[in-house]
């Protein structure tokens, strides 16, 4: 541990030095980042919402600025967004990768002088290209209609122009949402415009009958309704604890409950019923449209004598403002009163504890920092093959204890802070694959103690470690979970045993690739040795079979429970059945003494494709029940996966002469 | 004699019979792309023999036969049956294995016997509507009613839609005259017919309806959430055999009337109907999202469910993983939505399974995951001692 300490102190040195250098160093806003918000239908710091929205803008957590030469982070960059636009329109924020969308857009080349990395482009620089955007845009949505299609073209036919068009649209359509978090519809002084409804309001309760008045009030929710429309997060706390009330707002429904209460939301409602109606064909005559009016009419009447801004409204436009004025001393003052506001607002308090242990998770980023010790320990273990020198795979046998101890209390805090078993989408089931393949090197480094369960326990740690920060770029991997999937039972117990199934059908097959390797590169593939690895590999896919038929099964399950069918031949379901055939394939082809040892290994190399297919592949189809996580990328590294685990069957068929490691034709059974 | 028993109960024929399952489930999910999940369910799961090929035009020579899923759960069963009967002897040692091979037989007779006993409809009903009967989400039928008087227990005549083939004569013993079949679509638009762009195009049918719609034709649709809609046009002929007409009957249209010898009959294409000794009202649908999202949380109805055979009289809520069973049939939380008309009405679709036999894939799971447990065990244990040792 010594040799890290000097390591790991330049490198928080460093962290805290790109933290504390830029402009707004003075502003505390790893304390704003705390603050909480609804979005995504949860609770969650503002850092949080910063972090996952970056991320799909431009697919990293933070933002290099070439021009001031540092790292922003995600809650700077926010703070920016929804406090200082004019700023934040200037950041280099979207990430264009294609050249073909760079050209439409006329979006400058690499030009570092002029602070231009060739790749990374603020909303000011696309803005003029908007129009061409969106016609692209539209020109997909279109062809993927199927009320204007026959034959409909489908999601997973776009090209990489068209994938790249529609991701830098959901990108703008994003920033555009949490722009409007806290001054809505670029206002510069929202307490004024607040100030005006109420003024407006109040002429309207003094002259109720004059339609001067009413279309001044018309026009102003109008206004408050539009703002409410673009889906910012949900930044206003509940001033009082009232059950069946909605709790957090937006500013929009939060203005226009100044005089309608609790009959805002109805109100808002109501409007874009009218709107949606009075605009389809065919219905300007209807009774609905009526009624809709009707309804809309009497809401409005019922307007109350407006009620001050609440203190929340107050203090984020004094943090807005202090922002944009370069008051740093006025911005930390509001914030700690604003912050302790929160703490004696018994409605929220809860909120705001759950979202500092989010932001506290996001700092600690666990299952990113355990990656680098997996790989040093990979490494030590890979160099105990060598020369057998006990203190390497001492070393990594404790590295790997101490990751895995981070692991899972990564796994563990993660549970809390969703309140569900550790596996609820495709990133938690990578973690978990992950941990429950370390768990599983670890258990046979124990019993057998050459290595081996440490270089494959630490190389499938890191690879689905790997995987599931990239599957992390899609945005939030705490998200809600669907009705169908809101049950804790079957999560915990079809998904969890189906997840270490897939686990350990890759450690079998890991092992495998163990015993190729260093059979058809190395002498080290010694009798004993490979008498231990078949021995692994074959308790390995027994125990595979067990929980991958289990954790099946019990899905057959859970669908009966659900949807009245015990089996029906979904993608998922169909994967998931693939890995159980193939473990009985590969334990009746042994039994039967149709394949031996090197026949054994090359199977459960196979079981990496089989495993990989249905953990991905699946899902790639893009039908089904399952088929959550699409990811374009991934298609290419399941192809690349695929391929290089043929190379090593096709090593492994090579005629034993060409091997390195010259083992005894081996007639045991396992 | 001896060599065949052999052939079926070696473990070469169960490895190879693993393998081309393999082949046959993941052939059968990639055809889910195109074909849809029904279409390809029948084609590669309940058959006995399937061939798939690519959808790239160009690659279309490429042709992969395969075995189909009846085919290899037979020869599965009897492998597993020849094995049990010359191979196995019970001993302590086996008693996992042997336990997990009698559950898989279980599965796989559970699953032939789902396929063919197990029938899914559906219920579908806004607030405040009656319902006796479930509907078929893809069969459909012709229905004629005699106006006989008020009462729901009309005579009704119901026709399959299978027997409806270009040229047919459809008689009934109860219905005093023919229907002649002239066209007959799977799927089909049918719109209104305009004066002047349809100049030259005749309308769909002479009376009813029909007479100023146009029907056309479209390729049959193999998504899984949307169903086809079958139109027909016949022709009816008076008991003398004297034509009256041509009426067009499609799923999109409402009953229509026509008179016979004096009476009046009401006939409409719907989807088959299955009438149930109880009756459900649906009382209120709950749709609820996240705030600020549109991931839904909960689908629930509220329905009455009245049965008066036993005299039950009671309401009961139906949601996501909380369906209702009753008399044989459960009803699960399928999709809710508004009333086209009325918004603030809300509606909802039950699934509705019958499926006599859907204890067995408890039963099969439970016997093979104690083998296979009981298994593991046996394995286990001895390992350690041998490493304790």
């Amino acid at each position: 541990m010594k040799r890290f300490l000097p390591l790991l102190t330049a490198l928080w040195a460093t962290t805290a030095a790109l933290l504390a250098a830029g402009p707004n160093a003075a502003f505390k806003l790893q304390d704003f980042a705390k603050l909480p918000v609804v979005f995504n239908g949860r609770h969650q710091p503002i850092d949080s919402v910063a972090r996952n929205s970056l991320v799909q803008m431009r697919d990293r957590y933070s933002l290099y600025d070439l021009t001031e030469g540092r790292t922003v982070p995600a809650f700077e960059w926010f703070a920016e967004v929804t406090m200082n636009p004019e700023a934040a329109d200037r950041r280099k924020t979207f990430r264009v990768d294609h050249p073909d969308l760079i050209s439409l857009l006329k979006l400058p080349a690499k030009d570092e002088a002029r602070g231009e990395d060739g790749k990374n482009y603020s909303w000011n620089q696309i803005e003029p290209g908007f129009k061409e955007l969106e016609d692209q845009a539209r020109r997909i949505f279109e062809r993927e209609d199927p009320k204007r299609n026959e034959r409909p073209m489908d999601a997973s036919q776009r090209t990489t122009f068209e994938q790249a068009v529609l991701k830098l649209r959901n990108g703008l359509t994003l920033y555009l949402r949490l722009k409007n978090t806290i001054l809505p519809g670029n206002t510069t002084n929202l307490l004024a415009d607040v100030a005006q409804f109420r003024a407006v309001a109040d002429e309207f309760r003094a002259q109720p009958t004059n339609p001067d008045t009413r279309q001044k009030l018309i026009s102003q929710i109008f206004n408050w309704e539009l703002i409410e429309s673009f889906d910012a997060p949900l930044i206003l706390p509940p001033t009082e604890i009232l059950p069946g009330r909605e709790g957090w707002t937006r500013i929009g429904s939060g203005v226009a409950s100044l005089v309608w209460g609790d009959r805002a939301g109805e109100l808002f409602r109501t409007l874009q019923d009218l709107r949606r109606v009075s605009s389809a064909p065919g219905m300007e005559s209807s009774p609905v449209l009526g009624s809709l009016r009707e309804r809309f009419n009497t809401l409005l009447d019922s307007a109350t004598a407006p009620k001050p801004p609440p203190p929340a409204l107050e203090a984020l436009e004094q943090l807005a403002h202090a922002f944009r004025t370069r008051d740093p001393g006025t911005f930390n003052s509001v914030l700690v009163s604003y912050q302790q506001q929160l703490v004696a607002n018994p409605a929220v308090a809860g909120d705001l504890q759950k979202s500092q242990r989010e932001a506290f998770f996001n700092r600690l980023a666990p299952f990113y920092n355990t990656m680098p010790l997996y790989v040093i320990a990979f490494l030590l273990g890979c160099y105990y093959w060598f020369n057998f020198s006990e203190w390497a795979r001492k070393t990594s046998f404790w590295l790997i204890a101490f990751a895995f101890v981070i692991h899972t209390v990564g796994l563990i805090f993660r549970m809390w802070l969703e309140g569900r078993p550790p596996v609820t989408n495709l990133y938690s089931s990578a973690i978990f694959i992950g941990w429950g393949s370390v768990g599983l090197g670890l258990l046979l480094e124990r019993f057998w103690k050459n290595a081996i369960g440490l270089v494959v326990g630490s190389a499938l740690g890191f690879v689905t470690l790997i995987v599931a920060h990239n599957l992390a770029l899609g945005g939030d991997t705490l998200q809600m979970l669907q009705a169908v999937l809101d049950t804790n039972f079957w999560l915990a117990t079809h998904v969890v045993i189906v997840t270490l199934g897939y686990a350990s059908t890759y450690v079998a097959g890991f092992l495998a690739i163990v015993y190729i390797v260093r059979g058809a590169f190395t002498t080290g593939l010694t009798e004993p040795v490979a008498k231990s690895l078949a021995r692994m590999v074959y308790g390995i896919v027994c125990f595979a079979t067990l929980f991958s038929f289990i954790g099946t099964v019990l899905g057959g399950i859970w669908a009966d429970q659900s949807w009245g069918r015990f089996w029906g031949w979904d993608p998922k379901e169909n994967g998931a059945l693939i890995i159980v055939l193939w473990n009985a394939l590969i334990l009746h082809a042994r039994w039967g003494g149709l394949v031996r040892e090197r026949g054994l290994m090359n199977l459960a190399i196979v079981g990496n494709i089989v495993t990989s297919w249905s953990w991905f592949g699946t899902n790639m189809l893009g039908i089904g029940l399952h088929s959550y996580g699409f990811t374009s990328g991934a298609f290419l590294w399941l192809g690349v996966f695929i391929i290089s685990q043929l190379v090593l069957v096709g090593l492994g068929l090579l005629p034993e002469n060409r091997w390195r490691s010259s083992i005894p034709r081996s007639t045991a059974k396992a | 004699m001896k060599r065949l028993f052999k052939f079926f109960s070696s473990l070469k024929l169960t490895v190879w019979l693993l393998a081309l399952g393999i082949l046959v489930v993941f052939f059968g999910t990639l055809a889910q792309t195109e074909d849809g999940l029904y279409v390809a369910q029948q084609k590669y799961f309940r058959s006995l023999y399937a061939v798939w090929s690519p959808h790239d035009p160009a690659l279309k020579w490429i042709k992969v036969l395969l075995p189909g899923g009846y085919l290899l759960g037979t020869m599965l069963l009897i492998n597993l049956l020849a094995a049990h009967f010359t191979r196995f002897q019970w001993t302590w040692k086996k008693s996992g294995i042997f336990l997990t091979h009698i559950g898989i037989i279980l599965l796989l007779v559970g699953q032939l016997a789902t396929d063919m006993f197990a029938r899914e409809s559906r219920m579908s009903f806004a607030e405040g509507q009656w319902r006796n009967f479930t509907e078929d989400f893809q069969a459909t039928e012709l229905a004629i009613m005699s106006d006989a008087g008020q009462s729901d227990m009309d005579q009704v005549v119901t026709i399959p839609t299978t027997q409806l083939a270009p040229g047919r004569e459809v008689r009934h013993e109860k219905l005093p005259f023919t229907l002649r079949v002239t066209q007959w679509s799977e799927n089909a638009d049918v719109r209104r017919r305009g004066p002047m762009v349809d100049k030259d195009r005749p309308a769909a049918a002479t009376q009813g309806a029909g007479a100023s719609l146009i029907l056309e034709p479209t390729a049959a649709t193999r998504a899984m959430d949307r169903r086809n809609t079958p139109a027909v046009v016949v022709e009816v002929l008076d008991p003398a055999g004297q034509a009256l007409g041509t009426w067009l009957f499609a799923l999109v249209l409402n009953e229509q009337e026509f008179e016979v010898g004096g009476r009046t009959y009401r006939a409409v294409l719907r989807s088959t109907r299955y009438y149930q000794q109880f009756s459900m009202k649906l009382l209120k649908t709950t749709h609820q999202v996240y705030r600020g999202t549109e991931i839904p949380r909960n689908f629930q109805s509220r329905v009455l469910l009245e049965n008066p055979k036993t005299g039950e009289k009671r309401e009961v809520d139906i949601y996501m993983n909380n369906p209702l069973r009753y008399a044989g049939l459960t009803f699960f939380q399928h999709q809710m939505g508004r009333d086209e008309i009325d918004a603030n009405r809300g509606t909802s679709v039950l699934q509705v399974v019958k499926n006599p036999s859907w204890l067995t894939p408890y039963a099969g799971t439970l016997v093979v995951g104690l083998g296979l447990v009981v298994q593991f065990m046996i394995h286990l244990v001895g390992f350690v001692r041998k490493r304790g040792a």
